[in-house]
């Protein structure tokens, strides 16, 4: 018998009496603004925030604090400043990326990750190995909490997607906190609107 | 990295010889505590949540035949290759394969109990696959030569200087500096260069969706995924029991796993992954290695709820005190003492004793397993069986002898309490484990007995 036979078998054995999937009722606090709650839990987990109302700010705040170093974006209004084209590019020559700027589909308040799809992405290593990124949501696309994102995503159809929440981190060295342990060294939160 | 076979009790011991550590270790895991009940706190239907994650992981096991058909059908028509292993030999060997049939021999690997549970990396080694683990705490304890102390924190027993002169050895740091922003740039540009450069990567499954074929890695040093998405081939290993029926139930886990496990409210990466890259070949081990037998056991079945966050670790008064290793098995702490028995009985009979019972572990667990019952559990069957650590044996006994009369409980306290007071070196010396590294408490002047007996009315 195959590995897979058995161990089928097995489990049709030895598994329980059938128990019905449980109906789960989310409880969603009323009149809570989610913007603010959004706001208050990234600045905790040590991501920056900006407010624009429009791509030239963006574009004003990349110049005016990456004057350095190799930009990615797959946002053709930012094709003046940053590689717009690096969809076909072998992943690795991505290693030197100072900065990525991506879309996000939407935000959560309850811990500020965002929800970003291999087609905001570019490249699905993009947001991982730049050493800073940037991600745009709009002020009307933050949900409360997780039961919300999944309602939004659906049946959405992706191959790779991602919450990022914050700076890449790590506490491993006697809990002390350390930003930028593989990924990004910050996350910049540009809320759009 | 084999340890001789010592048990609980000795390996504590070893741990205990130094105190300022000790010290540093329990407080630490409380701060962990702490901070976890801070941000449940936070959220308004958390014991709902709870309730939630417990009851979809019953209707999981219950109907676990199925799901495990319908992920497997969904992640093969999403284009990734699944396998089955039925014990830790056949999923090293599969991993084995897969790399000599591409000719890679060297790997990176993101964090996965079931590698360590399957002793991957000693067996490829043997086989002369290099591997290295990306997790900044696994990738220290694997230049230490010593396995994970704690599924969450890997090196949570080491100093930063014992840190520092590791990086010093092996990654070429300041010797003497163990300032902890330096040592983890250090190994963000060693990890780099290893990411760049291997072909393959394995990496373990947090969640697997019945319902799509995706599967959920979660980290906060994105190392998953700097990993997974450079190399030619991806392997993530699982065990039969991480799977859940839908995607949005990863709304009630998600919630639950990071606050849990470090009080943070998400971990920064909860990478999806559904299908492989363009030329990206992507593979799926299903492991059983003991699962089904477990699933079996009516008393332990619910063990295999675990989400692996850790939080059991981090409340447990014996965990804090006696370190991770001092359980010698993959999984520690309370959760490690349920599972390790249904691998070997005899080999871990040790593990379900490392526990005062306190319950502490299954009021945190958000899953709702009931841990410290199932510790109770697990020592009458490992008496039953004939395993019983000599130790226990002995002490046992004694209090069979004191709890089957009133009079003996009662004298017996009486003569404790007169002992600590008056002739406190007779229990203060090594025959008393309690006794190694500790004073014993001062004596309440009035035991519990005599305390409801005078003020009952
Ligand atoms: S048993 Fe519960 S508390 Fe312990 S690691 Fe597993 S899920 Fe977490």
């Amino acid at each position: 018998m195959s590995s897979k036979a058995q161990i089928l078998a097995a489990v049709l054995a030895n598994q329980p009496a059938k128990l019905p999937q449980p109906v789960f009722e989310p409880f969603s606090p009323q009149g809570q603004n989610n913007l603010d709650v959004f706001v208050k839990t990234a600045k905790g987990i040590g991501s920056s925030l900006h407010f624009f109302s429009g791509m030239q700010e963006v574009k004003n705040l990349i110049t005016s604090s990456f004057s350095v170093g190799r930009i990615i974006s797959p946002l053709a209004e930012l094709s003046d400043i940053a590689e717009t084209d690096f969809a076909d590019l072998d992943a690795h020559t991505l290693e030197n990326v100072e900065l990525g700027v991506f879309k996000a589909h939407f935000g959560v308040a309850e811990n500020s990750a965002l929800w970003v799809t291999e087609a905001l992405l570019g490249k699905r290593v993009s947001p991982f190995i730049c050493q800073h990124l940037m991600l745009l949501v709009n002020k009307t696309a933050i949900l409360q909490n997780m039961h919300q994102a999944y309602d939004s995503i659906g049946e959405a159809d992706y191959d790779f997607g991602t919450f990022i929440a914050g700076p890449s981190k790590t506490a491993d060295i006697e809990q002390s906190l350390v930003l930028g342990a593989h990924g990004p060294r910050s996350l910049v939160i540009v809320i759009l609107g | 990295m084999i340890q001789e076979l010592k048990h609980h009790a000795t390996l504590a011991d070893d741990f205990n010889q130094n105190e300022d550590r000790v010290g540093w270790h329990d407080d630490t895991l409380w701060w962990i505590r702490e901070k976890r009940d801070k941000i449940a706190w936070q959220v308004p239907d958390w014991e709902l949540l709870r309730d939630a994650a417990s009851n979809i992981k019953d209707h999981v096991l219950s109907n676990l035949n199925p799901y495990l058909v319908q992920f497997e059908a969904n992640a093969i028509a999403n284009g990734i290759t699944v396998h089955w292993a039925a014990d830790a030999a056949e999923h090293n060997q599969i991993v084995l394969n897969i790399l000599r049939e591409k000719e890679i021999n060297k790997l990176v690997k993101s964090k996965s109990m079931l590698t360590e549970e399957c002793h991957l990396n000693d067996f490829l080694a043997e086989n002369g696959v290099d591997v290295i683990d990306s997790d900044l705490g696994e990738r220290i304890v694997q230049l230490a030569e010593e396995p994970p102390s704690h599924i969450v924190l890997p090196c949570i027993h080491k100093k930063k200087e014992e840190i520092g002169q590791l990086f010093h050895k092996h990654l070429g740091t300041p010797e003497g500096n163990s300032d902890p922003q330096l040592l983890t740039e250090a190994a963000r540009h060693h990890l780099r260069e290893t990411f760049l450069s291997r072909k393959a990567t394995v990496t373990g499954i947090n969640f697997a969706v019945a319902e799509t074929g995706e599967f959920v890695v979660c980290t906060n040093e994105g190392n998953a995924d700097m990993g997974a998405h450079l190399a030619d081939v991806h392997i993530a290993c699982m065990g039969i029991e991480k799977i859940i029926p839908e995607r949005k139930d990863l709304g009630v886990f998600l919630r639950l796993l990071a606050r849990s496990a470090t009080g943070q409210p998400i971990t920064t990466y909860s990478s999806h992954f559904k299908k492989p890259r363009e030329n990206q070949e992507m593979h799926i081990i299903l492991v059983d290695n003991g699962r089904t037998k477990q699933l079996g056991r009516e008393d332990f079945r619910n063990s295999l709820k675990c989400i692996r966050c850790g939080a059991c670790m981090n409340t447990c008064p014996v965990y804090r005190r006696s370190g991770g290793h001092s359980y010698h098995y993959a999984i520690t702490g309370p959760i490690g003492a349920i599972l390790a028995p249904n691998l070997d009985m005899e080999k871990y009979a040790d593990l379900p004793f490392a526990s005062t019972l306190c319950g502490s572990c299954t009021n945190v667990c958000p899953v709702k397993i009931d841990i410290h019952q199932q510790l109770y559990k697990w020592r009458q069957v490992i008496v039953q069986s004939g395993y019983a650590p000599k130790a226990k044996v002995l002490s046992m006994k004694a209090m069979a002898f004191t709890f089957s009369s009133p009079f003996v409980y009662h004298t017996a306290g009486k003569m404790g309490r007169a002992v600590l007071k008056y002739a406190p070196f007779t229990v203060n010396n090594k025959f008393n484990p309690w006794y190694k590294q500790r004073d014993m408490p001062e004596p309440p002047s009035a035991s519990f007995g005599e305390w409801y007996k005078k003020n009952r009315n």
